[in-house]
């Protein structure tokens, strides 16, 4: 094996470890940062994106389709969550963890009743290319683009539509955003709506890739919070290097001693960022900037 | 002398409910009967009391440092867990002689304050608060079973102790107390039932005696505003670090009694509906009082248990559905809520007589 192929199969790994950390943690950020609330049952919103895609595939929609639908109806949910009950806790963020704890149990024990311990995955589509001795997956490099390709659009969004602007405002200072007529309780929902869509369009991204149990969700999560945490409150100064950083130390442990390892690695790395950088990644560059 | 009764009257203080003769002839009622009830019951049901109590200790661990302390902890299992592991491979490979099971429990209960005091000194000194705690818990606790459900080959051993991976480690030796002649062996009944509930009551009194205590008063005041705390001039971290060490111990004692009762602990034991389930006892019965606790875990355990017989797969959905409603309507808990309207009662009738 000459050092060409050794590179390539690095990037690879790196690749597909980064578009897992950033896809399951970026709805998770964009709910977090934007009103503070951490999402416990954001691995359950992943999980319903993944079973709405399996649905519609096998009801014959063609998979990008499907995972259109899964976004969908997950950033519904989301809205129906946000009005029923995020909306009476702002002021309480830890209870916001609390009840939303409540949600995920509800979610996942709800879904083994009614559809059941496991249903019929989808199959990874475009097959796989060869470099070297290894084969690939082509499915894997179509995940880091998509993963790439949400960052760019939550980028757009918040810089270039007036949503984006309305929802910044509401964020820094959400008196005054009220007093100049901003709709906040709107923009709260709509982000959380949003939040919930990316989670659902994380589960309908990877739906092909892993077998749909109702507790899938806590594969993301552990990845996801980990990623919030060490990124901070801010998307694209945050969740972005976060996801490169552990997903190096991630694709290292896991090649370098197996997937627990990697997992550990992962701990081990948060547990000592947290330790440096209270505030994450997002916080020591906002305040080296002031 | 007088030491003697000021450290007793820390019994009652502004940080527990519950105070005068009529509270303590009610505890005293309340005792009798918890004393007398092996008596008027057959071994199966005493076996599950039991059950019940073991899982006290960690609703307590929880009340003390979310109630009482203001930081979220998730970790709580993981506790549970390292020091349920830790009491089955000690015994199992040291066996029961001697006492050694009691030795066994303090070890592991030591463990598990150990790892508290590593991840603790992480997190506390780091100034991880509020809903990042949450988190940092949350990942070791599932890092933690997903570590242990892993560990099902021949390589994973402890001395002679197997791991097993998800099946989890068994038949360990229940706790023996060394007696002359004959050691008494508290199988999950009777015996089991009075060592466990004295230590109940020995832990309820003493965490009373705790919280009213000085050091109680400043944990409260740093759950109620740390920036003050801090400018008063006690070191917060510090004053966090070491409750978050004693709930670890405690959730530890949690978990070697869980270990020692059903002679089993698996992985999943840490898992995330484990791990949720203190949470909602805590939340339910009321999560600033240690009698609302106890008194509100024990009421939910065993509604959730006649659930589980009469629905198995629904009750975790009641759960779950109990959990939201407690935090929308009643944040405080609902025994806590139900205690304060009775004091309030008690006071405007003893007015009235007055």
């Amino acid at each position: 094996m000459d050092i060409a192929t050794l590179v390539f199969s690095a990037l690879y790994q790196f690749g597909d470890a980064f578009a897992f950390l950033v896809l399951s943690a970026c709805g998770l950020a964009v709910i977090f940062g934007m009103m503070g609330v951490i999402n416990l049952a954001h691995g359950e919103f992943i999980m319903c994106g993944a079973y709405v895609t399996a649905a519609t595939v096998h009801a014959g929609l063609p998979l990008p389709l499907g995972i259109l639908a899964g976004t969908i109806v997950s950033a519904l949910v989301g809205v129906l969550v946000e009005l029923t009950v995020i909306r009476h806790l702002y002021d309480r963020p830890l209870d916001t963890i609390v009840a939303t704890w409540g949600l995920s149990l509800i979610a996942t024990q709800g879904t083994l009743i009614m559809v059941g311990s496991t249903m019929a995955g989808v199959g990874t589509p475009f097959g796989s290319f060869q470099v070297g001795d290894y084969s690939y997956s082509i499915y894997r490099i179509v995940l880091f683009c998509a993963a790439l390709g949400v960052l760019a659009g939550l980028y757009a969004l918040f810089n270039w539509t007036r949503f984006g602007v309305l929802a910044r405002a509401t964020i820094q200072v959400p008196h005054m955003a009220a007093a100049l007529g901003v709709d906040t309780r709107l923009i709260y929902s709509l982000t959380f709506a949003c939040g919930a869509g990316l989670a659902g369009l994380a589960g309908g991204l990877y739906a092909p890739t892993m077998t749909l149990v109702p507790t899938m969700g806590a594969t993301f999560i552990m990845e996801a919070f980990v990623t919030v945490v060490i990124g901070g409150a801010d998307v694209f100064l945050g969740t972005a290097p976060a996801g490169g950083l552990l997903a190096i130390v991630k694709s290292g442990m896991t090649s370098w001693q197996g997937q627990l390892f990697g997992q550990i690695g992962l701990l081990v790395a948060v547990i000592i960022v947290v330790r440096v950088l209270p505030k994450g990644i997002s916080g020591f560059v906002l305040r080296e900037r002031t | 002398m007088s030491g003697f009764v000021s450290f007793f009257r820390r019994l009652e203080g502004p940080q527990t409910v519950g105070r005068g003769p009529a509270f303590w002839s009610l505890f005293a009622v309340v005792m009798m009967i918890a004393l007398a009830y092996p008596l008027f019951s057959d071994g199966y049901t005493v076996g599950n009391t039991v059950y019940f109590f073991v899982w006290v200790f960690i609703a307590l661990s929880l009340c003390l440092i979310w109630g009482y302390g203001g930081s979220l902890s998730f970790g709580q299992t993981a506790f549970f867990g390292i020091a349920g592991y830790g009491y089955g491979v000690l015994t199992l490979n040291f066996g029961s002689a001697y006492g050694f099971t009691l030795v066994a429990l303090v070890i592991a209960v030591a463990i598990a304050a150990l790892f508290a005091v590593l991840l603790g000194y992480f997190m506390f000194f780091g100034r991880i608060a509020g809903v990042f705690l949450g988190i940092v818990t949350l990942a070791v606790t599932l890092m933690l079973e997903r570590f242990m459900a892993q560990t099902a080959g021949p390589e994973w051993h402890i001395g002679s102790a197997r791991l097993n991976g998800f099946n989890g480690m068994s038949a360990m030796p229940p706790l023996t107390i060394p007696w002359p002649g004959e050691p008494i062996v508290l199988f999950a009944d009777v015996g089991l039932y009075y060592f466990v509930f004295g230590l109940l009551v020995f832990v309820y009194l003493a965490l009373r005696i705790l919280m009213n205590s000085s050091f109680g008063n400043v944990i409260v005041a740093i759950r109620e505003n740390p920036e003050r705390a801090e400018m008063l001039g006690y070191d917060v971290r510090k004053y966090q670090l070491i409750t978050f060490v004693i709930g670890a111990a405690l959730a530890g004692i949690s978990g070697v009694l869980y270990t020692a009762w059903g002679q089993y602990i698996t992985p999943s034991s840490m898992g995330m509906t484990a791990a949720a389930l203190p949470l909602i006892w805590v939340a339910v019965g009321g999560r600033s009082d240690l009698t609302s606790t106890v008194v509100g875990t024990l009421v939910v355990l065993a509604a959730f248990q006649a659930l589980t017989i009469y629905g198995s797969q629904y009750a975790l959905i009641f759960m779950g559905v109990l959990l939201v409603l407690t935090v929308l309507i009643a944040p405080n808990g609902l025994v806590l809520g139900a205690m304060n309207w009775l004091g309030r009662l008690a006071a405007r009738l003893t007015q009235r007589v007055s």
